[in-house]
C-alpha cells in the first residue's frame, strides 16, 4: 500500500449528503427563524444560529447528534408537564410518519432554562417515497421566559 | 477512457471570430471507454459536429447522458445525424422530475412547433432512463450521477474506469449565498460526486466582478469554482461553460485569475476548448488540442 492510500484509509470518508438536505441547510443558515434539520437516518445534522440562541448553545459547539442520543441531549415536554416522547414531537412525527406536524412543546435548553415553543416540522421528499430528512421550524411562545 | 470536447460554451451558441479559439458550440463531450462503449455527455450544439464525425464509424449503441434539459444542453440532439439511423440504439439518461417523465420533457423540444420531427418519429431506437444515482456499469466503466444545485433538476456525472475518474459538472452554483471556503466540504453540492477526480470539467461562467449580478442563476464565480475544486481535491480542472459574452481574450484573463487562486501546479487548470482531448490511461492524464 502506498503512502497516499494509507493516509486515505486513516481518514474517515465524510457522509454523502443529499442535495435536498444541502439546500435546506443553506436555507436555514440564511434565516433568522430558528430551524433544525434531521437527515434520513434520524440524526440531527444542523441547526441555525437563531435556534442556537434559543437552545443555549451554537451548533458548532454541539455538532451532529445521532438519533439514539438526541433524547439525552434535549429534553422535551408538553405544556401540561408530561414528558413528550421524541417520536411524538413534531419532528418525530414528520420523520417516522412522514407527514407534517405541529405542536406546542416545552424544551429544556442547554443552559437549563425551560422554554415553550411552537414547533412545525415537515418531511423533505425529493420524489415520491424518497425521504431525505426533516425540517423543523420553531419559535418561542410569547410569555415564555426569554421570549421577545 | 478518452474524452473529446465538442462544445463548452454556456447558455447560447456563440460563433464568430472572437470565440474561435475556445469555441462557440454549447455543451457536448464524447467519452470513449476502453471497452469500446460510447458515452455522450449533453446534447448542446456541439453534438452536430460530433454526429458528422461519428457517422463514418457508427457504434451499435451509445449512451446520451444529459445533465439537465436547458436548451444549451439539448439543442444539438435534433441535429445529431445518427439520430436518423434506424439501427442505432441510444439510451438517454437524464435527471428525474417529480412531475414529468424524461421522455415527455425532451419531447417538449423535439416536437412541432419547436422542431419539425416529433420524438416518436425519430428513426433511432431510443430508450429513456433516470440518471443513475447508484453506480451502474457501462462496459469497462462505472457511471454515477448526483443531483447538484442549478436551476431545475440537474445532475453531474462521475465516470470511473480502471481507477481513474472523470467528472462532468458543467452547470453548477455550489453556494448561492455562503462563503464556500467556510462551508464543510460534505455540505457542498457536488462534493461527493467530484471528490478526488483526476479530471473535473466544471462551470466557470463568471468572473467575480460579474457574479454579483447573477447570484441564483445557477452558475459559478471563478472563486467558487476554484474553492470547490480544491475542497474536492481534484487533480486537474477544466474550466467549462464559458459565458457567451466572454470572448477568447476575456477567457484568457479568467484563466490567469483561476491559476492565481489555485495552490497546485498552474498547468493543471485549463480552459476547456473545442477539439480538446483528455486521455485517462494507465494512471496518467494527457490533455491536448484545443486552443
Amino acid at each position: 500500500m502506498d503512502e497516499d492510500h494509507a493516509m486515505s484509509a486513516d481518514t474517515p470518508e465524510p457522509p454523502a449528503r443529499s442535495l435536498p438536505l444541502i439546500l435546506a441547510r443553506e436555507f436555514a443558515a440564511n434565516l433568522a427563524t430558528p430551524m433544525f434539520l434531521i437527515d434520513a437516518n434520524g440524526a440531527m445534522v444542523f441547526y441555525n444560529d437563531a435556534a442556537g440562541l434559543l437552545l443555549g448553545k451554537p451548533f458548532g459547539e454541539l455538532g451532529e447528534i445521532p438519533m439514539e442520543e438526541f433524547g439525552a441531549v434535549l429534553e422535551l415536554g408538553l405544556p401540561t408537564g408530561e414528558h413528550l416522547r421524541r417520536r411524538d414531537s413534531p419532528a418525530g412525527i414528520a420523520f417516522f410518519e412522514q407527514r407534517p406536524a405541529h405542536a406546542t412543546v416545552v424544551a429544556t435548553a442547554f443552559d437549563g432554562s425551560r422554554r415553550t415553543f411552537e414547533a412545525t416540522a415537515y418531511p423533505l421528499f425529493a420524489s415520491a417515497g424518497d425521504m431525505h430528512g426533516v425540517i423543523s421550524v420553531f419559535w418561542e411562545e410569547a410569555g415564555s421566559p426569554g421570549a421577545p | 477512457m478518452r474524452a473529446r470536447i465538442w462544445g463548452c460554451r454556456g447558455s447560447l451558441a456563440t460563433p464568430g471570430a472572437d470565440t474561435v479559439r475556445y469555441g462557440g458550440n454549447t455543451s457536448c463531450v464524447e467519452v470513449r471507454l476502453a471497452s469500446g462503449h460510447v458515452l455522450v455527455l449533453d446534447a448542446g450544439t456541439g453534438m452536430r459536429p460530433l454526429g458528422v464525425a461519428m457517422q463514418a464509424d457508427l457504434p451499435a449503441k451509445l449512451h446520451l447522458m444529459l445533465t439537465h434539459l436547458h436548451l444549451d444542453h439539448l439543442q444539438g440532439l435534433g441535429f445529431f445525424r445518427p439520430l436518423f439511423a434506424p439501427d442505432l440504439e441510444i439510451a438517454v439518461w437524464g435527471p428525474t422530475s417529480p412531475v414529468q417523465r424524461l421522455e415527455e420533457r425532451i419531447a417538449k423540444y423535439l416536437s412541432p412547433p419547436l422542431f419539425p420531427v416529433h420524438l416518436d418519429d425519430i428513426p433511432a431506437r431510443l430508450s429513456f432512463h433516470d440518471a443513475p444515482e447508484t453506480a451502474i456499469t457501462i462496459g469497462s466503466a462505472t457511471v454515477r450521477a448526483a443531483k447538484v444545485t442549478h436551476q431545475g433538476p440537474t445532475v453531474a456525472y462521475r465516470i470511473e474506469e480502471d481507477g481513474q475518474v472523470l467528472v462532468y459538472l458543467p452547470d453548477h452554483e455550489p453556494s448561492i449565498s455562503s462563503d464556500l471556503s467556510a462551508v464543510p466540504a460534505d455540505w457542498i453540492s457536488g462534493y461527493d460526486i467530484a471528490r478526488g477526480a483526476d479530471v473535473l470539467l466544471h462551470d466557470a461562467q463568471y468572473g467575480d466582478h460579474e457574479y454579483g449580478a447573477h447570484v441564483g442563476w445557477g452558475h459559478s464565480s471563478i472563486t467558487d469554482t476554484m474553492v470547490f475544486a480544491a475542497k474536492a481535491e481534484v487533480a486537474r480542472l477544466l474550466l467549462f461553460h464559458h459565458d457567451p459574452y466572454h470572448d477568447d481574450d476575456e477567457l484568457d484573463d479568467l484563466l490567469v485569475e483561476a491559476r492565481r487562486l489555485w495552490a497546485g501546479p498552474p498547468e493543471c487548470v485549463q480552459l476547456a476548448a473545442e477539439g480538446m482531448t483528455i486521455v485517462l490511461e494507465a494512471g496518467e492524464v494527457r490533455v491536448s488540442g484545443g486552443a
